[in-house]
């Protein structure tokens, strides 16, 4: 299941809704939050104040309805459950939740993750940052492509 | 007729968030419509030219510049996403 909301979520419930679909075997969930402090290599960067979240409706559920599906046709899971938040966000707030079900724990474990790599370059969100009250798009990272090479080459 | 959604810091540049075009005969790719839509505002969509910095999504699924267009799409120009 794919949900964009600008509400928070409550883990709690989410894991309760993706332990409906299993009685057995593992569940594995992932919580990102909003970084205090975006640049970590950098201490005089500043503390990010808020953080705004643009999304493109439509391309954005089918984007992650899509990662859901080459997670399923990859590993054995029985579930995926994927939230994230649009809109304005302050540091250290929840922003996305990647939950998967499966009957084994290391298929759980690398279907949340390739579904987390995935998100962060191949869906259509866009990050603004406000740090020392002033507002800047957020640039791609290197990291975040080269986090999807693993998975390619495999 | 085609619609054109900008996104994110391409939205902000170019003070526009959608616009509504007729595919004119000779436009049959995508970056025969970058250069059509510069070739109207030069100054203020040099940028689109920029394939490092600007993706291009066909209703809504990502595509290169020499995907086909047929005159009736979604067309959305956007930067590298940022999600997670």
């Amino acid at each position: 299941m794919v949900i964009i909301q600008t509400e928070d979520f409550d883990i709690k419930t989410e894991y309760d809704a993706l332990r409906t679909q299993t009685d057995e075997g593992a569940i594995v969930t992932f919580t990102g939050l909003v970084r205090e402090h975006y640049d970590l290599a950098n201490d005089n960067a500043g503390k990010v104040q808020s953080l705004y979240l643009e999304h493109y409706p439509g391309m954005t559920e089918k984007c992650l309805q899509d990662i859901a599906e080459q997670a399923a046709g990859r590993w054995q899971i029985v579930a995926s459950r994927i939230i994230h938040r649009v809109g304005e966000l302050k540091a250290k707030d929840q922003i996305v939740f990647v939950g998967t079900v499966s009957a084994h724990r290391a298929d759980a474990f690398a279907a949340a993750q390739f579904i987390m790599d995935y998100l962060k370059s191949q869906a259509p969100f866009w990050k603004k940052q406000t740090v020392s009250g002033s507002a800047n798009w957020v640039e791609s990272k290197q990291s975040d492509s080269e986090a999807l090479k693993r998975w390619q080459s495999q | 007729m085609i619609t054109i959604h900008y996104f994110a810091s391409i939205r902000e540049l170019l003070d526009q968030s959608q616009q509504q075009l007729e595919l004119p005969d000779r436009v049959s790719t995508v970056d025969e419509l970058i250069q059509h839509l510069i070739s109207r505002e030069p100054e203020k969509l040099q940028l689109l030219n920029d394939s490092s910095k600007v993706l291009i999504a066909v209703d809504q699924t990502v595509v290169d510049r020499n995907h086909i267009l047929s005159g009736s799409e979604e067309v959305a120009f956007f930067p590298p996403m940022t999600g997670g």
